[in-house]
């Protein structure tokens, strides 16, 4: 994870460029939270909201504040506020897997995780696994193996199988299936992603014994 | 004049080879940009409100209380009190607002009330649909009746599929903004870049001509994003009320479930009569299904096999329930599983081998006979079929019983109409302009492999620009239509273009427009390849002005056709104690002409395939008789299967001469027939008892094992229970 975050803070000059263009944000603004602490059973608690609260992210390496209602989800702040729109809504519930982005490390649904809760955290969108133009090797495998039709599933998928090879740099054909249950494709595009990780995982640095992985049947 | 044709396979440089999708680099980085993803300035956020009741008359709107919201932009009544609404999520008010939290707000501030009437929203049970049910005209061909009295063997059987959605994970909706009062800038998800203009204009009051429409990435359309949808209009409204501010409407996951369109649903009753050694005499199936309020059309059946004599009637019934819109090869799947399953458990109650049955009677598939022949020797091979075969239900050992199914399919998927522009600039610069869409199925690298084909040029050489109706107008992408139009008028526009270019350089060289080629990057003498121009050189003998030729299909010249074959094996586990049914394999074999880019086609194969198992083990919309609601309008119960689900998969894709010599042929929806069909026979094979009706769950596996006459074969009780 660290390298990847150093790689982030690099290629994190343009999109700040791009993320000034967008109303309502502003970079590197103290962080106020905007909460009450009321006693409830004689403990502290915080009340956030009903109105709009200051939110501070950490997105793809760069820091970035924004003003929403403590409803709003991570997903609906990455889209509606930073205007990184990599990470899908589909279910909204999740089930589908298109709203995956890397939390501390860990793939989370972000429709599923409150744009307040991810302050504080390290948080990787599809668009963050880009070093200035060049592609992550999972990205680059996506493309070989035809890993996407409409598209729509395939930021979320990229990063779901990201985190899957960081904690995986091995794997079986059994533990692709498993590990990449939580996504969704309607167009069918899972034999290209199954060749894809396997390909990826070939070139995955810290891979252990290397070598060639013979791709399934149903690869290309 | 060019002589239209394609290149012969000696010379091709990139057609018929795995090219990887040029739009590749932007899917896979989340830059892509789709209707869903577009913010425009002060863009202001609209949602719907829907009925709750699948048959009511509204009785009272009231909306103050939204007016009045702090955020609230505007508000409109789309469906007046007195109206009836005829299913549930049907829209009656819309709002626009500053942001989604605030509309979501002023929507449920809002009160309607409604005066309920009778719905009906299941139509399993035939004989529970009372004046619902449209019976449509008989047909009958040659002597049925004669015929089953001469028959050896008669099989009967009853097959179903239910309804199911298109589900697609961008939903419908789309951004639309005024400039003027005149003027509209619309953002759409659409298979039919070409064709939203005429259609928003008309209920708006304003021309065609004034309603400029963008697309760039769209997720998913499968058929259910042909039309212009009342949401559409409505947020072109809500633009207008709020001063012309861009307001954005996409659906919501239970809305696009419940109204963004369905396949219609397919049951029959069927009687097969055959002569003892395998050959097919007579056919009757008496049939129904739904296809929302308007009822349904009918599957054809008895499907690619002309049976001589038949006699067939169909029933449409009007359900209170969203409409159905073209789904992948509409009617062909439900026609398919009602055929193959019969003909199946035909050859099952016969001994035969179903491959042997089919061949048997493959003169009655027509035109493809040979295809189908050629392609079942080589899926036979691929699955080992006759090695892995066994009688039905010859019991494997153990719970978890293995088996074996084929089917096969026939779709046209010729050309549509398209028209592009091809401009080559004096710097050697091209470009081509079309009015078409990129489904996903790899449209944009298609066009760009056949121009650059044309000109000798690598893939980035070509500036291609489509998603936007200000292009010379292309065809909606659907029917497979989209690959035989594009590609023949691009090939077209590009070989005229190529045709001036040497008029120009012809002099230079001192030969004829006619002596000269396009070969890697050069324009050089036929006869004398060592002799020629660099593409850049070349371009500068143009003059001062680009050369522009318009492209277009029908046109001169044989570059697609229609019409393909197609078989399928499916090779399944069936575990009897849980029900649970496993793919362990599909082959597919599928023909379609000349192929552009082998690797997209593979994947629509790989891709239909895929969306087979979903409907064959998972997907169905599931409706609760009692409320008229969908019970499962979200993506945790509405199925769809994951990576691990899926089997392993295996595509064969037909090539050669010829394949070659009958053009292109569109894709998209000839493999998507069979996977049913295919899993539904492996499924018999292994467990000794036809499983009547798909999604094949575990309840309907173990209620066919139990009680293998019941009508159905669900748990569920002639769809009134309709518990998930
Ligand atoms: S949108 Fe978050 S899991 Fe589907
Ligand atoms: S590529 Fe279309 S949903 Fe996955």
């Amino acid at each position: 994870m660290q390298r990847d975050e150093k790689m982030k803070e690099k290629g994190s000059g343009l999109s700040r460029r791009t993320f000034l263009k967008v109303s309502g944000i502003s970079l590197s603004v103290p962080v106020v939270l905007g909460h009450r602490t009321i006693k409830v059973a004689g403990a502290e608690v915080e009340v956030y909201g009903p109105g709009k609260v200051p939110i501070a992210l950490t997105v793809n390496g760069a820091k970035h504040t924004a003003e929403v209602e403590p409803r709003v989800t991570l997903l609906e702040a990455l889209r509606h506020e930073l205007d990184l729109t990599g990470a899908k809504r589909v279910c909204d519930r999740a089930t589908c897997g298109a709203c995956t982005v890397i939390m501390d490390g860990k793939p989370v649904y972000s429709c599923s995780v409150l744009a307040l809760e991810a302050q504080g955290k390290q948080i990787t969108t599809a668009e963050g696994l880009l070093r200035g133009d060049r592609l992550h090797p999972v990205q680059q495998a996506f493309i070989d193996n035809d890993a996407q039709q409409c598209g729509f599933c395939t930021p979320g998928f990229v990063v779901a199988c990201k985190v899957f090879l960081d904690k995986n740099p091995n794997p079986t054909p059994e533990e692709i299936q498993k590990g990449l249950g939580g996504n969704l494709c309607r167009c069918g595009t899972y034999v290209g992603v199954r060749a894809a990780v396997a390909q990826a995982a070939n070139q995955y640095p810290n891979r252990k014994g290397g070598g060639n992985q013979s791709t399934s049947k149903g690869g290309r | 004049m060019a002589e239209y044709k394609w290149p012969e396979p000696e010379k091709r440089s990139l057609i018929g080879k795995r090219i990887s999708r040029v739009d590749g680099p932007a899917k896979v980085s989340g830059k892509a940009k789709y209707t869903y993803d577009i913010k425009r300035p002060d863009m202001l956020y609209g949602k719907v409100l829907r009925s709750p009741h699948a048959h009511a008359k509204i009785v009272s709107i009231d909306t103050s209380a939204a007016e009045k919201m702090p955020g609230v932009k505007a508000v409109k009544v789309i469906q007046e009190p007195g109206t009836e609404i005829k299913w549930a999520g049907d829209e009656i008010v819309a709002v626009a607002a500053v942001d989604e939290p605030t509309a979501e707000d002023a929507i449920r501030a809002i009160k309607v009330t409604y005066e309920k009437l009778p719905h009906l929203v299941v139509e399993e049970d035939l004989s529970a649909a009372g004046d619902n049910a449209k019976p449509a005209a008989e047909q009958t061909a040659g002597e049925p009746e004669k015929a089953f009295g001469e028959a050896e063997v008669i099989v009967e059987g009853f097959y179903g599929l239910p309804v199911i959605t298109h589900c697609c994970l961008e939903s419908h909706g789309s951004i639309s903004e005024w400039e003027g009062d005149q003027n509209l800038l619309v953002h759409i998800s659409t298979q039919a870049v070409s064709n939203v203009a005429n259609q928003i204009g008309r209920p708006l009051g304003i021309p065609a001509a004034n309603v400029r429409v963008k697309q760039d990435h769209i997720g998913g359309g499968f058929g259910s994003k042909f039309q212009v949808d009342r949401w559409d209009v409505t947020a072109a409204q809500l633009s207008k009320m709020a001063g012309g501010k861009p307001v954005k409407i996409m659906l919501e996951r239970d809305a696009e479930l419940m109204v963004a369109g369905i396949r219609p649903s397919a049951y029959a009753r069927v009687k097969v009569g055959a002569k003892r050694d395998g050959e097919i005499i007579a056919w009757q199936s008496e049939s129904w299904n739904t296809g929302g309020s308007g009822g349904g059309g009918s599957p054809p059946l008895p499907y690619v096999f002309s049976v001589p004599n038949k006699h067939t009637q169909h029933t449409g019934i009007a359900t209170n329930t969203g409409s159905a819109r073209a789904w992948r090869a509409p009617n062909h799947p439900q026609g398919c599983l009602v055929t193959m399953s019969a003909l199946e458990d035909t050859a099952a109650r016969l001994e035969m081998d179903p491959l042997d049955f089919f061949l048997k009677n493959i003169e009655l598939a027509g035109r493809f006979a040979e295809v189908y022949r050629e392609e079942f020797a080589i899926a036979a091979d691929l699955m080992e079929w006759k090695k892995n075969w066994h009688q039905r239900g010859a019991k494997t050992a153990g719970p978890v019983k293995r088996g074996l199914g084929l089917s096969l399919h026939t779709w046209g998927g010729g050309g549509h109409g398209s028209n592009c522009d091809v401009i080559i600039h004096p710097d050697g610069s091209v470009e081509v302009k079309m009015g078409t869409q990129d489904l996903g199925t790899g449209t944009r690298t298609a066009i760009m492999m056949v121009a650059a084909e044309t000109f000798g040029l690598p893939l980035e050489a070509i500036k291609l620009m489509i998603g936007d109706n200000q292009f010379p107008t292309s065809g909606a992408s659907g029917g497979s239509t989209t690959i035989g139009g594009v590609s023949a008028s691009t090939r077209r526009g590009t070989l005229d273009a190529l045709e001036q270019l040497f008029e120009k350089v012809a002099p230079s060289l001192n030969v004829q427009p006619a002596d000269l080629e396009a070969v890697a990057g050069r324009i050089r003498v036929k006869s004398d390849p060592r002799r020629g121009l660099s593409w850049k050189e070349a371009c500068m003998k143009i003059g001062g002005t680009a050369i522009t030729t318009r492209g277009r299909n029908p046109g001169p010249g044989t570059l697609n056709s229609s019409g393909v074959g197609g078989v399928q094996m499916a090779d399944v586990s069936v575990d009897v104690e849980t029900g649970i049914v496993r793919v362990n394999k599909v082959v597919a074999v599928q023909d379609c002409g000349l192929i552009i880019d082998l690797k997209t086609a593979e994947s629509q194969v790989y891709g239909a395939l895929i969306m087979g198992v979903c409907y064959a083990l998972y997907e169905e919309r599931i409706m609760d008789a009692r409320t008229g609601r969908m019970l499962n309008p979200n993506m945790e119960f509405y199925k769809l299967a994951g990576l691990g689900d899926i089997g392993e998969l295996v595509v064969h894709m037909m090539t050669g001469k010829a394949y070659d010599e009958r053009g292109v042929i569109g894709l998209g929806e000839p493999p998507v027939i069979s996977p049913g069909a295919a899993i539904s026979n492996a499924v018999a094979n292994a467990v000794g008892v036809r499983v009547p009706s798909l999604p094949l769950t575990p309840d309907r596996v173990l209620a066919a094992l139990q009680y293998p006459d019941r009508e159905g074969g669900s748990s569920k009780n002639g769809g009134n229970d309709a518990g998930i």
